[in-house]
């Protein structure tokens, strides 16, 4: 019985992509554009090797950003700052890490907790908010995401700016090759293609921590309680204010690792053009993946499929942010479906249970 | 206690700020920031603020948590631009308030019919709106020739303005009457002056878009507090199922308020575009819509509250435009504002508080003991931080609607 359930529970997101895909059709014949030729055109163009290689390089930021919301989305803690936790901890990690020179693992090892420990901090302002002042954690992070974003672009500016560079737009002090991450083609064997960032397998790996926290530990029970019940989880023991507190420490040291991708195995110095917007965008996979290690990943791979191959849409004439607006309406759709399926199997069971009675 | 010192020990937190900065720009290097030009500059952006605070009210009193206001508010923006350009400005508010009505439907939707957890619902309309707002951009001004991908054509055409007659020297029939707030304010008299400002600044040169925004105030109070819907609106929030049982449609009353409350951030929007650059820009609400939310928490659920919590943001926001000397005079009122706090709280026995605000008060004089000038990077988020700090210290005693945030399906007991 539990397997059908588990496999109406799958239909949700299925169900969500087929809808959304009817919806961006729709559109996409009201702009006259063919959809199918569209589709296909995606299709070909996403699954050619060398896009293959940067959906993902995509995915590794995207994916650590959705555990990084999930941590807190488990005891229903909503971390909308993981953006600005994100950019600030991989500035400061560039500027810091680039100042030292150690042997190289040690080296990246360090530029990680540094990014870790910043972001926790800037994280925890907003627990604290919550905790002591009871400023609801969507408006905290918000403002803390403006307020990050000036400090960033004082810091850049004015601070960390690497004046030798002949480069014109501000820019930190390249990374030394021991803070460098080497790319995965060497050992996978991969030729003429792009290379493939050298941080995917902690990606993988900090999903498996997740998946160990949250399931195997006492603090993860605490904070699955508390997202399903606080009151209970109160009468159990659980004291919500530390674990507000821990859980955003956590989700913001998680987000501190979402710029180490880019940062130490692509760019290797926070610039202006260092990708942004990937903790908003981990929102949106952590909802769709139900904040579970492996739907996340799916997700995560699917929206990193999505945003590459609509590049290719911009050169035939349709907006590529067709895009855009295709993974917020599988978004939408997905947790309007998400709910009406919970509903539904929580009415079979209630059946199930009082058919058993009358037996 | 009569109900002048009720209101002043309320909002000694709004007061205090403002009486400091009254002090303060009584020394020259200062005096810009009393001046009618940075009062009306406040006017002008606290208005989205006020519009989206009054959003957000009707949403939440009837129960639902409406974190979309900033999603809608950029398709207020984008809609205006649209109806603007094609219509005129007018036709430009109509297209920004369906637009975001529109989105209030989606919200209503999910929320209401569906069941489905307000925040997400909202954080997905957010990120829906981003996308919507530059496709739609791409879509209608692709031939335009002053456009972009996130950025609209001009909206031609002006809103009127109007100045007030013999206080402010508005102009009656083509000839100027007397300016008396003007001169007074030109006087340089302490406190007299400053007010004066304000008053200059808020009621001269005042577009109608201002004045139709400032009216959904008593707006809001007689439809929530003086009509029989807004009673069943307002009971909906804080219990439903009571509602129910008494006839009322709870459905019906959550969707009319979360439409209400789209339009009304769709109204946010288009105040954004038509009193500010005349053109959509992508950013453009710049987390006004969420500011919004925080002054409906600063004004604890209530218009006027909302409108004090939202002229103090616009305030904030408007020092961006002044000079940076004016700006640095402002660490200098927030050491003083955070020391009157570190009195307050010791003297209320709460140590921790004390000692907190005290540290952060101290940082701030060592601030502005140690520069000249804030950079021009920090200004920029003057409003957000402004609004951390604000909620600090004046949350806790919030009395939200009863079942704010709740999910409500009929027939089964909340």
């Amino acid at each position: 019985m539990n397997l059908r359930y588990r496999l109406i529970s799958l239909s949700a997101p299925i169900l969500a992509l087929s809808l959304s895909v009817l919806l961006t059709s729709l559109i996409l014949t009201a702009i006259g554009k063919d959809p199918i030729e569209t589709f296909v055109l995606m299709y070909d163009y996403g699954t050619t090797g060398k896009s293959l290689v940067s959906v993902f390089n995509r995915f590794i930021p995207l994916y650590i950003s959705a555990i990084a919301v999930a941590v807190g989305f488990k005891m229903g803690l909503f971390n909308i700052g993981v953006e600005g936790q994100y950019l600030l901890s991989a500035l400061l990690a560039a500027a810091i890490g680039a100042s030292f020179s150690v042997s190289r693992p040690l080296h990246i090892l360090l530029i990680m907790l540094i990014a870790t420990a910043i972001s926790s901090v800037w994280g925890a302002i907003a627990g604290y908010l919550k905790v002591s002042r009871g400023i609801h954690e969507v408006i905290s992070t918000i403002m803390l995401n403006y307020i990050g974003t000036g400090i960033i672009a004082y810091l850049l500016g004015q601070v960390f700016n690497d004046e030798d560079a002949a480069n014109l737009i501000p820019q930190t002090t390249p990374l030394p090759e021991t803070g460098q991450i080497p790319s995965l083609n060497n050992l996978l064997n991969i030729e003429n293609l792009p290379s493939l960032h050298g941080f995917l397998p902690i990606a993988i790996f900090l999903g498996l921590l997740y998946y160990f926290l949250i399931w195997k530990t006492t603090l993860g029970y605490n904070l699955r309680i508390t997202g399903q019940n606080p009151t209970a989880a109160k009468f159990s023991g659980v004291d919500p204010k530390r674990l507000t507190m821990l859980a955003m420490v956590i989700s913001g040291g998680f987000a501190g690792l979402v710029g180490m991708g880019p940062l130490l195995s692509y760019h290797h110095q926070y610039s202006i053009d260092f990708p942004a917007g990937i903790g908003f965008a981990g929102i949106g996979v952590a909802l769709l993946g139900r904040n579970h290690p492996v739907g996340m990943a799916f997700g995560a791979i699917l929206f990193a499929f999505l945003e590459r191959s609509s590049q290719i849409l911009d050169l035939r004439d349709v907006p590529k942010e067709i895009e855009t607006m295709m993974s917020a309406f599988i978004l939408l759709i997905v947790v309007v479906f998400y709910e009406v399926i919970r509903r539904y199997i929580v009415t079979q069971q209630i059946k199930e249970a009082s058919r058993q009675v009358d037996d | 206690m009569n109900k002048l010192t009720i209101f002043l020990r309320e909002k000694y937190l709004v007061i205090t700020p403002i009486l400091l900065i009254i002090s303060i720009a009584q020394l020259e290097q200062y005096s810009q920031l009393t001046t009618s030009g940075t009062f009306g500059a406040a006017l002008r952006l606290s208005i989205p603020i006020l519009l989206a605070g009054l959003g957000g009210l009707f949403s939440e009193r009837t129960g639902i948590v409406n974190i979309g206001l900033e999603g809608m508010m950029i398709m207020g923006t984008w809609f205006t631009a649209w109806g603007g350009v094609l219509y005129g400005p007018w036709y430009g508010i109509l297209f920004g308030l369906a637009g975001g009505a529109l989105f209030g439907l989606i919200h209503a939707v999910a929320t209401v019919s569906f069941q489905v957890d307000h925040i997400v619902s909202g954080v997905a309309i957010n990120i829906l709106a981003v996308g919507a707002g530059r496709f739609f951009n791409i879509l209608a001004f692709d031939d335009y020739e002053y456009a972009s991908s996130t950025a609209s054509p001009i909206v031609e055409g002006e809103i009127g303005r109007i100045t007030l007659p013999f206080i402010s020297g508005g102009e009656i029939n083509g000839s100027p009457t007397s300016n008396i707030l003007g001169s007074l304010e030109e006087q340089n008299i302490i406190l007299l002056s400053d007010i004066a400002g304000l008053l200059y600044g808020v009621t001269s040169n005042i577009s109608y878009f201002s004045i139709i925004s400032l009216l959904m105030i008593p707006g809001s109070i007689y439809l929530l507090w003086r009509t029989p819907l807004g009673l069943q609106m307002r009971s909906v929030g804080e219990f439903p199922s009571g509602s129910e049982s008494l006839g009322v449609n709870v459905y019906l009353m959550k969707y009319t308020g979360v439409i209400i409350s789209g339009a009304l951030a769709g109204l946010a929007g288009a105040y954004l575009v038509l009193e500010g650059p005349s053109v959509y820009l992508e950013g453009q609400t710049n987390g006004r819509g969420f500011i919004g939310l925080a002054s409906l928490l600063f004004g604890n659920y209530r218009p006027f509250g909302i409108f004090l919590g939202a002229g103090l943001f616009g305030f904030a926001d408007a020092l961006q435009l002044r000079s940076e000397e004016s700006i640095h005079g402002l660490l200098i009122v927030i050491f003083l504002f955070m020391f009157i706090l570190t009195a307050r709280n010791i003297y209320q026995r709460n140590i921790r508080s004390g000692v907190l605000s005290g540290l952060v008060g101290l940082a701030f004089f060592v601030w502005f003991n140690n520069s000249t000038t804030i950079p021009i990077q920090f200004v920029y988020f003057t409003p957000h931080l402004t609004t951390l700090i604000v909620l600090s210290f004046a949350s806790q005693k919030f009395r939200m609607p009863k079942s704010v945030g709740k999910p409500y399906k009929k027939g089964e007991l909340s």
